[in-house]
């Protein structure tokens, strides 16, 4: 099985309303995948069941085709799995390399090391290093992540969500907020890490511009249901979409 | 050029521990007393404010696990006059309660953590007052020996009065001072810093956030008894009002005075503390409301403390808070 992530039938509700519905939903390796829909469509909910922030009402889940269904997050990152948050989530006290530097040491299993200073982690700071260094933020490398400007605590986001080395990693907006100069910047960055590190990016995006330029295959939500799934050429195209979502800006 | 600032520090550090060691030499036994109790309060602030400066958990309990020190090092203080025995035995005995109980505790956070904390806390209260048996009720256990320190084979030290006795509370406050200074700067300390500052990153960072918890809540456990175990030969005497709920105030009230972000904070706390309370006790009986006039200036004043301020005035570079704080949504 070449996917990476199976949702097979999964549901979720919250009291009456029904987040996610019945979703099948096949995630394979190397294809980098937008999920897009109008708001309350699904989106950041099929991200929390994939990683394990809830547990669905229904369906199975599958990483690298074992049932991960009622794993907790911290195992189903140690498996591989990972993500940003739409709404910024770093640690603001912390600094910026003592930000990337929790996940590299959780995923070396240093986090218990109680009586050595985390200074000598030697091995895994070089490691946070090249990180800060890939997404630019090597020279800010002893700032507090809370004085970072917002632009480059979306960049520290996305540091922090590649730190465990994730073999697929959910990006929840990561252009919300962003300058177009450092929305181009962000991009750049995905591109790259896609490139280089073969992470497999699964991108939750309102921006259109970004949806089309990146992914080589989208899905489309609404209501909490899959209304069509393709490569961007068919999305463009396809009426159905541009009738529920797309409308107005593509036809503008 | 000037002496480089960290080295001022360890020179100053350096002279306070020669001091504290010569101190018996010049000190009558009222200051020696007190001077063991601010120890005492130390070590048992640091173990609080490991909870709630470095993982984010306000307890109100901590006074029930200080009392289980101080109880259980009582007990075998009278049943084997072993001082050693009495404190890794009172130590090791809150170290267990802390852990079954937060087992259950960090399930929680914020004020619903606070509250369970405060009620576990009262139960402690509740068994050192009702179970007359063991604990003697409101009577308390008495006589509680200055029994040898003896570690078989290796040494026997008396340390049955004041002098000799401080020593002791020296030397064990000092090494669970530098204990405690290593955990924060370790992974460890890194790691619940982390899920202070927001549990679901850390989560999605891969670290199983309630085990870590239970780990900081078991560690101050351990502190708390270490405090109270120090107490109970000190005191001779121990009786529940040392697990009530307004004990359990005192190392909030250190930590808030002394700073919550400063790894020295709850030590200057301590010290502060017991100076307020020493001059205002002369003039007035109602020295707890003074002491909580002004700590309410402290927090609404210096939100950092009094060792933040000193940290910002005299080392300017090296800041105790971040320029920008941020609301966890």
């Amino acid at each position: 099985m070449s996917d990476l992530l199976r949702l097979e039938g999964v549901s979720k509700r919250f009291g009456e309303f029904v987040a996610v519905n019945d979703v099948t939903l096949f995630i394979p390796a190397g294809r980098l995948t937008a999920i897009i829909g109008p708001n309350g469509a699904g989106k950041t909910t099929i991200i929390n069941l994939a990683t394990g922030a809830f547990a669905p009402d229904a369906g199975i889940i599958r990483f690298k085709g074992d049932p991960v269904t009622h794993l907790s997050t911290h195992d189903r990152v140690r498996r591989g799995l990972s993500r940003s948050f739409q709404i910024m989530n770093i640690f603001p006290r912390l600094t910026v390399l003592q930000n990337v530097l929790l996940p590299v040491l959780c995923r070396r299993g240093r986090t218990g090391v109680a009586l050595t200073p985390v200074e000598g982690e030697r091995e895994a700071v070089a490691e946070v290093e090249r990180i800060l260094g890939e997404i630019g933020l090597l020279d800010q490398r002893d700032a507090p992540a809370g004085a970072l400007s917002h632009g480059d605590q979306r960049l520290l986001e996305l540091g922090i969500a590649i730190a465990p080395g994730p073999e697929l990693c959910f990006l929840d907006e990561p252009s919300a907020g962003l300058t177009p100069v450092e929305r181009a910047t962000v991009l750049e960055l995905i591109r790259k890490l896609f490139a280089e590190r073969r992470t497999t990016f699964v991108i939750v995006e309102h921006d259109m511009d970004v949806v089309f330029s990146l992914s080589d295959w989208i899905v489309v939500m609404n209501r909490g249901r899959v209304l069509a799934e393709g490569p961007p050429a068919e999305i463009r195209e396809n009426r159905e979409v541009r009738e529920v979502y797309l409308g107005e800006e593509l036809t503008a | 050029m000037g002496v480089r600032p960290s080295r001022r520090l360890a020179v100053f550090l350096a002279v306070l521990v020669a001091s504290l060691f010569l101190f018996p030499l010049v000190a009558r036994s009222y200051s020696l007393y007190l001077a063991m109790q601010i120890l005492i309060l130390s070590v048992f602030s640091l173990g609080f404010n490991l909870l709630f400066g470095y993982a984010g958990l306000l307890s109100f309990g901590q006074a029930g696990f200080f009392a289980v020190g101080a109880y259980g090092c009582a007990k075998i203080l009278l049943a084997v006059p072993n001082l050693f025995l009495g404190l890794v035995g009172g130590i090791v005995a809150a170290g267990i309660v802390a852990f079954l109980l937060g087992i259950l505790c960090v399930r929680h956070t914020r004020i619903y953590f606070s509250m369970l904390t405060l009620a576990f806390g009262m139960m402690i209260f509740s068994i050192a007052l009702k179970w007359r048996d063991f604990t003697g009720g409101d009577d308390g256990l008495v006589g509680i020996p200055r029994a040898p320190l003896e570690i078989p084979g290796l040494l026997t030290i008396s340390v049955a009065n004041l002098e000799q006795y401080y020593y002791v509370v020296l030397v064990v406050s000092l090494l669970s001072v530098l204990g405690m200074y290593r955990l924060v700067h370790s992974p460890l300390g890194l790691t619940l810093q982390a899920i202070r500052d927001s549990e679901s990153r850390a989560e999605f960072a891969g670290v199983p956030v309630r085990n870590y918890r239970l780990v900081a809540f078991t560690i101050a456990g351990l502190y708390a008894g270490v405090a109270g175990a120090l107490l109970a030969p000190l005191e001779n005497t121990i009786t529940p009002p040392i697990a009530h709920w307004s004990a359990s105030a005192e190392p909030v009230m250190a930590t808030l005075l002394g700073g919550i972000h400063v790894f020295g904070g709850p030590i200057v706390g301590a010290f502060l503390f017991f100076m307020i309370k020493d001059i205002i006790v002369r003039f007035t009986q109602y020295w707890l409301i003074w002491l909580g006039a002004i700590v309410v200036i402290l927090v609404m004043g210096f939100r950092g403390g009094v060792l933040s301020i000193l940290v910002e005035r005299l080392m300017p570079w090296r800041p105790t808070r971040p320029m920008v704080t941020r609301r966890k949504a």
